[in-house]
């Protein structure tokens, strides 16, 4: 009897006290490329945010090819932070949901891109084509590896700059049709992810070149083959801005709007500078950039507004069913 | 039936038959070697692929990928997905094949086609459908957010896309079976004074016991199995959503091939270990049965 | 109809089949549907019935429809390799059978690719000696639609032939029948329901396929480009009512398909068992 009634007050007591020593939870729905930095990062935060509040957080990611978790988000994958590829995407869930803001994008400096990155050239070692620049992938029996725009986010970059330096050089969107329809003639195998391009240039030993972000292109030396590829970067290639922004309603939602907001603040602080940095993004604060100078060459970098008009529009144009992109291929 | 027919023939009588029953012996052997060529081919070097990648980093790193935390989590989440499916759907198959074989009616080969019909759906499509459905901006999505319940991107959208992709096998292995099996023994059963229940206990579970288990096996295997459908209704939140086969995807997206194929050798391992099963209880129905004929034929001699 | 009367539970079964299937089945792709529809009768036949589309229908029902064909002559002679002859190691081959249910789509993908890849153990030989590309090429969308298939004529034709009664082959050969004749007349008849049912899901299973085949696919438009990757790349532009018009496009085929094999089947089993 006594035992009973013992159990039943402190499991009372428990369930009553549970929710109060629950730890919050956060979500951060995020793309491919960025995993090692955000398991990184996480760490880093929960540990500050623990010595400022005393509060054990939770950090849960979720990553996936970007268009993916960009629809997840639209259809109910409770998100209270955003890390994505494209400026487009985060806007697209502002579209459809109504859950972030129109002008979002004004909410963070930097255009809400704490780091950035841009597309380089990786090749095999010595570089046996001797490919330095983007008008080198078209030579004859030069192949040339990237997924495809239509599926992956990260290969619309590569198209994009390709695109940019062709503009750049020959002056016209003609011209820059033609390098791009050159270009992908170049391309054996599209696949599906920027990831899966990677593996198919690596581990499959196909191609000569692989188009890729900075931060793929370093990671992949450094994890799959130190000395076995090179990094080759071009004259001119794109400004890749990777934004990230809180989803208001879902944040409020959980009453995890100050943290949110504090996790993604905490990205442009010093110790997040250098996280991304490390993790081969290039920094948005310039000291840090300093710091990192050797890693990050001097490119000359074009941005999607000035070049495309922004990524609504780009997508509209280029990539969208009947765009640009689709008239490259011909029926046989 | 088979005993009177064999008693019959003489010793001499059964060597002729036996090899009007059977092939030359080269032709079996070039058969045997022709089917087992495929499967080698086909089967054991993807395997043997499989398993090169998952030890290619030694033992340590094998066992380090599969006692890893977030892997753990993966395989309790599978064992869910797949514990809630493969009995949702023998419960479905039994009653299909029930009404579908023992019944005349109209529209059955339309319901038959409607079953086998999950297959043909594209994974893509297969959790397209629950988002379009359950999707915050789905048919019940609003409902839904009111009553605070989430179906996809948690545990529930998990177990219905499974429950999708498995849902024809059950049935599909019954129906042939109890259709060639016909219905006497039943009726039998029935005009002898046993209840439906019994009948379908004590008549029709012994005879399907075998295709029964075939069906649970291949439902259970893809169950456990299935990527593209889950993927799409999953979330991918790491420890939390990640079922085994999105945990294989994650850890080769992230370079660590060893860990991945390590984690999908656990996929083939536990695959293998329903077949074992299998053949255990085939073998224990076969020596009951052999040990049965004998005490039968002991009783006749006596 | 007299059989009704005597055995119970017709209502009962056949409301709980058809409740469940409609549930889990039949709502799920009247949602598709009706997502389809909303495009409007002119803008859902421009989606479906673009070249692009148009190439990849072609490459996936073709590739699928090849590798069914090989699954059904293999999946028969390993089905009666396990269950009339004796071997060491049976047991093993037949336990491996399952093994591509067990498998992610996307390690089989990942597996086969790395196997016929240039540089890879058949890959090398296959292209570097003969020219034979695999990987890439939509021989290879063969071999990944054939192995994720495989089990289907294996695991419906086996149970059959186990059952089998000798008896009828001891008639047809004291009959003076000769073993081929056998086959033909006695045993394959009895098999053509396994069979079909086994090329049918074998052939579903196939035509739906994405994971797998992405990767060994290249994915090139019109060219190694499956329908299933078309639909996710319109999801990829938010495109859910093009992809709702594709998924039923494939639908409505594969419905009208296995709706033909299954009535053939019926009329199959009428005949014999009217005969």
């Amino acid at each position: 009897m006594k035992f009973t009634r013992f159990f039943t007050a402190a499991a009372l007591g428990l369930a009553l006290s549970s929710p109060a020593l629950a730890d919050r939870e956060i979500l951060n729905v995020s793309y491919d490329p960025t995993r090692e930095l955000y398991e990184a990062f996480n760490k880093e935060f929960i540990h500050h945010w623990k010595e400022e509040t005393g509060e054990t957080l939770v950090v849960r990611q979720s990553h996936g090819g970007a268009g993916k978790q960009t629809r997840a988000v639209i259809d109910g994958l409770e998100a209270d932070v955003v890390t994505l590829a494209l400026a487009y995407d985060i806007d697209a869930i502002a579209e459809k949901t109504g859950r972030i803001p129109a002008d979002w994008q004004k909410r963070l400096p930097n255009n809400s891109s704490p780091y950035t990155s841009t597309i380089v050239f990786l090749v095999r070692k010595g570089n046996p084509k001797d490919l330095k620049d983007w008008d080198d992938l078209v030579k004859p029996g030069v192949e040339v590896i990237t997924p495809n725009p239509k599926t992956s986010g990260g290969a619309r970059w590569n198209y994009l700059a390709g695109w940019a330096y062709a503009k750049e050089k020959y002056g016209s969107e003609d011209a820059a049709r033609d390098f791009v329809t050159k270009l992908y003639q170049q391309v054996p195998v599209l696949d599906s992810g920027a990831r899966g391009s990677t593996t198919t240039f690596v581990q499959r030993g196909i191609g000569d070149v692989l188009l890729a972000w900075e931060n793929e292109a370093l990671l992949a030396i450094n994890e799959l083959g130190k000395g076995e590829f090179e990094i080759v970067v071009p004259s001119v290639s794109i400004l890749a801005e990777p934004p990230v922004t809180v989803v208001d309603k879902n944040a409020e939602k959980h009453g995890t709007t100050d943290v949110a907001k504090a996790y993604l603040e905490y990205l442009y602080t010093p110790v997040g500078q250098k996280l991304a940095a490390e993790h081969y993004y290039r920094p948005g604060d310039p000291e840090v950039a300093r710091e990192y100078a050797d890693a990050f060459p001097d490119v000359n970098l074009i941005t999607v507004d000035s070049a495309f008009g922004g990524w609504r529009k780009a997508q509209e144009t280029h990539f969208n069913d009947g765009g640009v992109f689709d008239h490259i291929y011909q029926p046989r | 039936m088979s005993g009177a027919v064999s008693s019959l023939s003489t010793p001499a009588n059964a060597v002729v038959t036996r090899r009007a029953v059977t092939e030359a012996a080269w032709l079996r052997i070039l058969l045997t070697a022709l089917a087992l060529a495929f499967l080698g081919v086909f089967l054991v070097v993807p395997l043997v692929l499989v398993f090169q990648e998952a030890f290619s980093k030694g033992w340590q790193a094998y066992l380090a990928a599969l006692t890893e935390p977030d892997a753990w989590h993966a395989v309790k989440l599978t064992l869910i997905a797949a514990g809630l499916a493969v009995p949702l759907n023998v419960v479905f198959g039994l009653a299909a094949a029930w009404s579908l074989t023992r019944f005349q009616f109209r529209g059955k080969q339309v319901l038959i086609t409607l079953i086998d019909l999950p297959f043909a759906v594209s994974p893509v499509i297969a959790g397209l459908i629950y988002v379009l459905v359950f999707g915050s901006r789905g048919w019940l999505g609003p409902w839904l957010e009111e009553h605070n319940l989430s179906i996809i991107y948690a545990v529930p959208g998990i177990v219905l896309a499974t429950v999708f992709v498995t849902f024809p096998f059950v049935a599909r292995e019954l129906i042939p079976l109890m259709q060639e099996q016909g219905v006497s023994q039943e009726e039998a059963a029935l005009t002898l004074g046993a209840s439906g229940w019994q009948t379908f206990r004590r008549v029709t579970l012994p005879s399907i016991k075998w295709g029964l288990l075939y069906g649970i096996i291949l439902c259970n295997a893809r169950a456990m199995g299935e990527f593209g459908a889950v993927s799409v209704v999953s979330g991918h939140i790491r420890g939390k959503t990640n079922t085994l086969p999105l945990h294989v995807e994650i850890l080769y997206n992230e370079y660590q091939f060893a860990a991945a194929f390590a984690v999908a050798s656990l996929l083939a391992l536990l695959a293998v270990v329903t077949l074992v099963a299998k053949s255990f209880l085939e073998f224990k129905h076969q020596r009951d049965r052999e040990r049965a004929t004998r005490a039968a034929a002991r009783q006749e001699a006596s | 109809m007299s059989r009704n009367r005597v055995i119970p539970g017709f209502g009962l079964s056949l409301g709980y089949a058809t409740l469940y299937t409609s549930l889990i089945v039949f709502i799920p792709l009247a949602a598709l549907a009706a997502s389809g529809i909303s495009l409007g009768a002119e803008t859902f036949w421009a989606v479906v019935s673009h070249p692009q589309a148009v190439a990849s229908y072609k490459l996936s029902f073709g590739a699928s429809l090849v590798a069914a064909l090989i699954n059904l002559v293999f999946g028969l002679l390993v089905a009666w390799v396990l269950v009339r002859y004796t071997f060491p190691g049976k047991r093993i081959a037949d336990a491996l059978v399952d093994l591509p249910f067990a498998l992610p789509t996307a390690v089989a993908g990942i597996a086969l690719t790395a196997l016929y890849g240039r540089n890879g153990w058949f890959g090398q030989y296959l292209e570097g000696w003969w020219g034979f590309k695999v990987a890439y090429a939509p021989a290879g969308i063969v071999v990944a639609l054939t192995f994720i298939g495989l089990p289907f004529v294996v695991r419906t034709v086996q149970p059959v032939l186990e059952g089998l009664e000798r008896e009828l082959e001891e008639a047809a050969a004291s009959l003076g029948a000769n073993r081929w004749r056998t086959f033909r007349r006695v045993l394959l008849p009895a098999l053509v329901p396994a069979l079909l049912t086994g090329f049918a899901l074998s052939f579903a299973r196939a035509v739906g396929e994405y994971g797998s085949v992405v990767f060994i696919s290249g994915n090139m438009p019109y060219r190694t480009e499956i329908t299933p990757l078309l639909i996710y790349s319109k999801l990829e532009q938010y495109d859910y009512a093009g992809a709702s018009a594709l998924g039923v496009t494939m639908l409505v085929f594969s419905f009208i398909l296995l709706l033909a094999i299954n009535a053939l089947q019926y009329w199959n089993l009428r005949r014999q068992g009217g005969g």
